[in-house]
């Protein structure tokens, strides 16, 4: 279990502040599997060790709650290991011990998302109790208030953990009325009014057979991934919820600073991004690379950190949600440095937009693109993580060995024009948590 | 994330029975270590080098400077500039990084299989020929003082574990974060670094570990051609450390901080470490770790969590790979009307019990299981055999010690883990921490 492991007592390290950009490649063989059922996977064979990596995607995540009952899908996910058919949650966690399979559960604002692991030698036996916990969830109230209590436990810590603050804060500026403004968890005001009708409405509405994604790789052939699709998850029903409408993210280019007490401020910022079927996608993603998607490499990483050690990371992304597209970035300075570290995005966002990159930076950043996709396809694990989320963005099958093409045929004049266009300074919004000297807090 | 801190999490791992051949391994004429794991699934290496040297092998006083030289080891050599090594990694499509723990320093880069000769020659040249400007080095200690305000300052927990961890050591210098106390990270300099560098940095103090899409033949070559090259230092200290007096008092730190939203309790208890030849006990604790904590069906989980609802949280872990004396440590996020008193004597209950009934052989015999099914889904990550390698032999284990790992695990019986428990859990050994909010009562 661990849901959310408590940042706070594990000593997970990792501050994430950079993120991966989408897609995929390489030398891998991709299968379209067809179930009688009427669903359809993506498949990597890979038959040299004895396990299979499967991967499901519903569409819709936390996105699909209503403001009241915030966090209800949520609640939903994490309980789906606590218990099914006759088994209640403990006699469930045996069961799937005794397999040594793994199940994980988790819902993001797009999807809820199922991986899975098992052993050739037991397949069986684990997707039967993977269909249970899918297909027949007891949600017992017993469990509901167990979890509960730790999903409780985890905003409390958030609400005073500097960065999960921003993130909050910086969506419910641009967000408004969209679902996306509305923390995925839920608040400490929603949590503890969920009922369980609400998880069960949850359960019928996430989980419909009109939005699934599955991606599977290792050792499973096509015809075996067929059957045990269909009886992994033919029962359950053909429609759900009807998914949000898109955003209308609203960008006002201030800085917003919420006040607290600790020594180091964080930034989160965005402006408008671009969507991965549009024509120019790849001369932004190269632009990325270059303003702040590189790990030492980027502009913004030499500015604050290499030439004036403002920051240990910044960093920036386009971040492709279902109904969304945004191009977002972070950094942490000390509370005497954070004015001068957001001055200087600001005006590396301003120089990019308006003198452009350099042919080296452009060839640079195409041969460090290029030569980096195939690292991903690194294990069963990885490859049906990748092959699952292609589906989600709508990419073609063969978009593995067209990409890297794609990425090489960008010329310098499109990045540059695409620079001018799409970097936005005027609309580019920061909020920034802590006591950053020289940057005023408006009540809040 | 980057040039980071190696996570020092212990948990129940499992080691090395690999498929027959996958891991080979060869020494240098001047004294390097060379470990090859074979993975020819896709045309991927990852190069590592680890030396035997990390932040409890600091001077007295220069806290941090293992990892401000990890940093400072990207600033340049003779022939590369300040942010070119990483630069060119990043040409030829791949990435780099580095990390320090208290007893080693690892540099690795990720990359397609054709580049190995590369990665060698521009990691060879910095394990000698490091040249760095004053205001680089100026520079990157703000960027480590803004890391430990990152990672440490402002995170109260990160803060507690420091002084926590403070309080478990009277004498060995994993008492000291691996980052080091602020005070001394700004005094910090290039002659500190530089000491540092000379003193420990030689192939007869490093690891060559290659994983991926190689033969140990294509290494052999490369290896020998770039870091064959250069000379043994004959002058390597020994590796010795001060070691732990006995400990005859309990601890405990208590700690509180405004910025606290959920208050926790956590106990460690000084542990002994997986030993070359004798790593019997360290598998009795490694299994005792993950029947107390290690998941939902554990023991402590079944009796907090399921039986009483005194707490949202419970885990146990044991750090067994370290070079000197380790911890067994247990961590209870108590329920929200539960005070961290009341949760820990339901934790020292629950122990109580659980030393006094024994284990359950279905649950026992669940993770032996579990422990075997991992030797075949951890072939699907070389870089985590990787890890376990360089990490192995830079803390007093060899090859053979890791492959012998696995059967030890299996051979551990129900009676081993209890007498390894009787002798562990002595509070005498230990530390407790609370870490609460500012206000005491909510």
């Amino acid at each position: 279990m661990i849901r959310a492991t408590l940042r706070l007592c594990l000593a997970a390290l990792t501050g994430a502040l950079m993120l991966a950009a989408p897609g995929a490649r390489a030398a891998i063989d991709i299968q379209k599997v067809e179930t009688p059922g009427g669903l359809t996977a993506w498949l990597v064979e890979d038959h040299t060790i004895p396990f299979t990596a499967l991967e499901i995607r519903f569409r819709g995540g936390t996105a699909l709650d209503s403001p009241e009952k915030a966090g209800a899908t949520s609640l939903m996910t994490a309980l789906l290991e606590e218990g099914a058919g006759e088994m209640d949650a403990r006699a469930f966690a045996r069961a799937r011990d005794s397999l040594a399979t793994t199940f994980r559960f988790d819902a993001s604002t797009d999807a809820v998302r199922v991986s899975a692991r098992f052993l050739t030698e037991n397949r069986e036996a684990a997707l039967g109790l993977l269909r249970k916990s899918l297909t027949q969830p007891r949600f017992d109230a017993e469990a509901i208030e167990r979890v509960r209590g730790q999903m409780m436990a985890n905003l409390r810590s958030d609400a005073n953990d500097p960065r999960s603050m921003a993130d909050k804060a910086f969506e419910a500026a641009v967000f408004g009325d969209h679902p996306y403004a509305i923390p995925g968890d839920g608040t400490l005001d929603t949590v503890p009014n969920l009922a369980r009708d609400d998880i069960v409405a949850a359960h019928r509405g996430a989980l419909a057979r009109d939005r699934i994604y599955i991606g599977a790789a290792g050792d499973i052939t096509a015809d075996e991934l067929a059957a045990l699709l269909d009886d992994l998850l033919g029962d359950l029903p053909e429609t759900g919820t009807p998914l949000p409408g898109d955003a209308d993210p609203a960008f006002s280019g201030e800085t917003q600073v919420v006040d607290f007490d600790t020594p180091q401020s964080v930034a989160v910022f965005g402006q408008p991004g671009v969507a991965i079927d549009d024509p120019d996608f790849f001369a932004v993603y190269i632009v990325n690379r270059i303003l702040g998607g590189g790990s030492f490499e980027s502009r913004l990483m030499e500015e604050l950190r290499e030439k004036r050690g403002l920051t240990y990371g910044v960093g920036t992304y386009l971040a492709d949600r279902d109904h969304a597209k945004l191009w977002m970035g972070s950094l942490a300075s000390s509370n005497d440095t954070m004015a001068q570290a957001v001055r200087l995005v600001r005006s590396e966002w301003a120089r990019l937009a308006r003198d452009g990159v350099t042919e080296q930076e452009l060839q640079d950043a195409k041969t460090y693109l290029t030569g980096a996709y195939p690292l991903r396809f690194d294990g069963n694990a990885p490859i049906a993580r990748i092959i699952v989320g292609m589906q989600m963005q709508g990419l073609p099958i063969d978009y593995v060995r067209t990409r890297n093409d794609r990425i090489r045929a960008v010329t310098l004049e499109e990045v540059n024009r695409v620079a001018a266009e799409r970097l936005d300074p005027e609309a580019l919004s920061f909020t920034v948590v802590g006591q950053p000297e020289g940057m005023t807090a408006p009540a809040n | 994330m980057m040039r980071a801190l190696a996570l020092v999490a212990g948990m129940l791992a499992p080691a090395g029975a690999i498929a027959e051949g996958q891991v080979t391994d060869f020494p240098l004429d001047n004294g390097m270590q060379v470990v090859v794991i074979e993975d020819h699934r896709v045309p991927v290496v990852t190069h590592m080098v680890w030396y035997r040297t990390g932040a409890a092998d600091e001077p007295q006083g220069r806290s941090g400077v293992a990892h401000y030289l990890e940093h400072l080891m990207f600033k340049g050599t003779e022939t590369l500039e300040a942010g070119e090594f990483s630069a060119t990694v990043a040409r030829h499509g791949g990435r780099d990084n580095a990390f320090t723990s208290w007893d080693y320093t690892a540099y690795y880069q990720r990359v397609a299989a054709d580049r190995l000769g590369l990665m060698m020659r521009m990691e060879a040249d910095r394990m000698v020929n490091l040249r760095l400007a004053e205001r680089d080095t100026v520079t990157e200690r703000n960027v480590i003082l803004e890391e430990r305000n990152q990672r440490v300052e402002n995170d109260p927990a990160a803060l507690f574990r420091e002084q926590k961890r403070a309080a478990q050591y009277l004498n060995h210098p994993y008492g000291i974060p691996i980052i080091g106390w602020r005070a001394e990270v700004e005094s910090l300099d290039r002659d500190a670094a530089l000491d540092f560098y000379r003193r420990h940095y030689a192939p007869n103090n490093a690891i060559l570990v290659v994983a991926g899409d190689v033969t140990p033949q294509q290494v052999r070559r490369l290896a020998e051609k770039h870091y064959g090259a250069i000379p043994a230092n004959p002058d390597l200290p020994p590796r010795t450390r001060p070691q732990e007096p006995p400990q005859l008092a309990e601890r405990r730190v208590i700690m509180r901080d405004a910025r606290v939203g959920t208050p926790h309790l956590s106990r460690a208890y000084l542990a002994p470490e997986r030993d070359s030849g004798t790593q019997e006990k360290a598998a009795a604790l490694a299994l005792l770790a993950n029947l107390l904590g290690g998941g939902q069906t554990s023991v402590l989980t079944e009796k907090l969590q399921f039986e009483d609802n005194l707490a949202v949280h419970t885990a146990a872990y044991y750090g067994g790979t370290s070079l000197d004396a380790t911890s067994f440590d247990i961590v209870v996020v108590p329920a929200q009307d539960v005070s961290l008193t009341d949760a820990e004597a339901a934790l020292d209950t629950a122990l109580a019990e659980f030393l006094a009934e024994g284990i359950d052989p279905d649950a026992l015999e669940r993770i032996k299981f579990q422990a075997r099914a991992e030797l075949i889904y951890e072939r699907d990550d070389t870089q985590k055999l990787a890890h376990r390698y360089g990490r192995a032999l830079t803390q007093g284990l060899t090859i053979a010690d890791v492959q012998a790992w696995p059967d030890i695990l299996q051979s551990v019986t129900g009676d081993d883990i209890m007498a390894a428990a009787r002798e562990v859990f002595d509070k005498r050994r230990a530390v407790t921490g609370f870490l609460d909010k500012k206000e005491l009562t909510q």
